[in-house]
């Protein structure tokens, strides 16, 4: 692996008085897709807000291509080619989808200017999108939320996708759907981190696979070897399956 | 699952078709159709109605600001009042030096006292509210008792200040020549001044609405309200957004300060700390951070207060109490919950 694009060494995260991250080595390379796998509550979201600037380093390090953004202000992180979709989604209700994506785009001043190629493209990804482009984000059903929310993160080419259990609460027909949408993405060299409990999903998409448990990260490897190594599925996804089904 | 990777079109029901919750909005004519017999004569419900509508747009144009600034950051200014009196204050030197144009019958003239008196109102309040959020309120960002304390503690040494620079004594806001005297409906007379107040709060809402709805920076407003997380991890400094909302908030409700001076006439330093209790009635009546359920609040307010008034004084001293009590068994939130994250 060259230099990874994103680089988290020994990271700590405090939140008020629980100690929840215990030193987070995680390394996401360029063009891939890294996938974090983990039962409830093993730190995957904290790890996230974390790389985000949601929740403030307290140990360790963040580097972004190379330069540090640990506890930096979250709209700066942004800023500097990440989007975040968040694991609630963040969907703004009383927007239109149309309003959504273009907050999306930081610097489109109107839905007008917003890249028309860029959106034909999101609409073949998630038709609905375009069907519903002028409803209150409110009224969609929660699968086409998740694709509003996944759309929103695409809506400009991005260095790096922060995606949170995108298969959550989805019908097994709409999470097909949602692969299909990501295996496009990933066509574009798009380096994405994406979140999964679900390990359908995730061997269908990682390159790379990270396990987290209790704050840690307890297997790092490729996820063409994890899904050869039937034992060592067992043993770890004990730990994030079993207890999830 | 291991099923060939098909596009569902699970996804095409169109949503239930899209309604606008327009119950609230009925609420006003409503009270004013209860009120119609209750006062027995037409002309002094026309009278009365006005001069709730009057105060309610008064009301809105200072309290919009107060919603927002609470929306965006759950902060709550119990200081607020001090940029109403100060709005009044300063609208009295201006036109004190400019009495001229006041008295003269032109209308003209009058509106060349009247607006630049409403504008630089509106840029010292600003100013002012600049000061106020830095020095005042951004230490005690998410510590809502020590908001309430200090915000408050600033009224009172800002209305302290007003009567070192103008005194502790009632001064007179003439209102222009052109702007008084009534107007004739049959036998029903409204007066001139609360007709304009209503146009003037009909276009300070409309303005609102059209920014929060047409432009980015209004956009990110309404997005602010409901998840300032995901504001800020789309790239946008919310705290830049919120110190804006916080100075336009200040100046409008510099322009109320005037407004209601005008309206009685005379001011004194508390004229805004006696209504900074009806602020908050109204935004919470509306829902914390809806500027439409700020208005419509406000015009409640603004009706209970002059119907209550003339048809039982007694109860006018509690009367928008009630009325809070009233709307908030029927929706706990206000009239337009504000659907946080
Ligand atoms: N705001 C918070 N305050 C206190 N503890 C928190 C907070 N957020 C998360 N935690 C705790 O941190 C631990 C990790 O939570 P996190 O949300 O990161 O897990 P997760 O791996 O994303 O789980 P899930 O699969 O359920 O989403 C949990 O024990 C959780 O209770
Ligand atoms: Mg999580």
């Amino acid at each position: 692996m060259s230099e990874p694009m994103l680089d988290l060494q020994g990271v700590h995260t405090r939140i008020g008085a629980y100690h929840i991250l215990h030193g987070v080595d995680l390394q996401v390379a360029k063009g891939e897709m890294t996938v974090l796998l983990g039962r409830n509550g093993a730190g995957k979201t904290t790890t996230l807000r974390t790389i985000m600037g949601l929740w403030p380093t307290a140990e360790g390090t963040i580097t972004f291509q190379g330069e540090s953004i640990a506890s930096r202000p979250t709209p700066e992180i942004s800023r500097r080619g990440i989007a975040y979709v968040p694991e609630n989604m963040g969907i703004f209700s009383d927007l239109t989808v149309c309003e959504n994506m273009l907050l999306a785009a930081c610097d489109t001043k109107r839905a007008e200017d917003l890249d028309a190629k860029r959106l034909e493209w999101i609409f073949g990804l998630f038709p609905a999108l375009r069907k519903f482009w002028q409803y209150p984000a409110g009224l969609l059903s929660g699968g086409q939320k998740q694709m509003l929310a996944v759309a929103r993160g695409i809506v400009e080419p991005r260095k790096l996708l922060l995606v949170d259990e995108p298969s959550k609460g989805l019908a097994p027909a709409i999470i097909q759907n949602m692969i299909t949408a990501f295996r496009e993405l990933k066509q574009t060299e798009t380096t994405i981190l994406l979140v999964e409990q679900n390990f359908n999903f995730a061997r269908q998409l990682g390159d790379q696979v990270a396990v987290m448990d209790g704050g840690r990260i307890v297997h790092s490897g490729t996820m063409a070897s994890l899904v050869a190594d039937e034992a060592l599925q067992q043993h770890l996804l004990g730990l994030s399956l079993t207890a999830h089904q | 699952m291991t099923t060939t990777a098909t596009t569902v079109p699970a996804t095409d029901a169109l949503p239930a078709e899209v309604k606008t919750d327009r119950l609230p909005l009925l609420l006003i004519p409503a009270l004013a159709l209860l009120a119609l017999p209750l006062t027995g004569s037409f002309s002094t419900w026309v009278t009365l109605t006005f001069a709730g509508l009057a105060m309610g747009m008064i009301i809105f144009i200072i309290a919009s600001g107060l919603t927002l600034v609470f929306g965006l950051m759950d902060v709550l200014n119990f200081g607020h009042g001090l940029f109403i009196t100060l709005g009044a204050y300063v609208a009295v030197s201006v036109i004190g030096r400019m009495i001229g144009y006041v008295e003269s019958p032109s209308l003209m003239r009058n509106l060349m006292a009247v607006v630049p008196a409403m504008l630089i109102a509106m840029v010292v309040v600003g100013a002012v509210g600049f000061v106020f959020e830095r020095v005042i309120i951004r230490p005690v960002y998410g510590q809502p008792l020590k908001q309430i304390m200090i915000t408050m503690g600033g009224m009172i040494v800002g209305v302290e200040l007003v009567k070192v620079i103008w005194g502790a004594q009632a001064l007179p806001l003439p209102l222009p020549a052109a702007f008084s005297g009534s107007l004739l409906f049959g036998d029903a007379a409204v007066e001139k001044y609360r007709l304009i107040t209503t146009v003037v709060g009909l276009l300070v809402f409309a303005a609102m609405l059209w920014v929060l709805s047409r432009t980015k920076v209004g956009l990110l407003i309404r997005a602010g309200v409901q998840d300032r997380e995901m504001v800020e991890s789309l790239g946008y400094r919310i705290g830049l957004l919120f110190f804006g909302v916080f100075i336009a908030g200040a100046a409008l409700a510099g322009l109320g300060g005037v407004m209601w001076g005008m309206y009685q006439q005379t001011i004194v330093p508390e004229m805004g700390g006696a209504i900074n209790v009806l602020l908050f009635i109204v935004i919470i009546i509306g829902g914390l951070g809806s500027v439409g359920g700020c208005f419509i609040g406000a015009l409640l307010v603004g009706l209970v207060a002059n119907y209550t008034g003339f048809l039982a004084p007694k109860v006018a001293l509690f009367s928008n109490i009630l009325l809070m009590v009233l709307i908030l068994l029927w929706r706990p939130q206000g009239l337009y919950p504000v659907v946080k994250r």
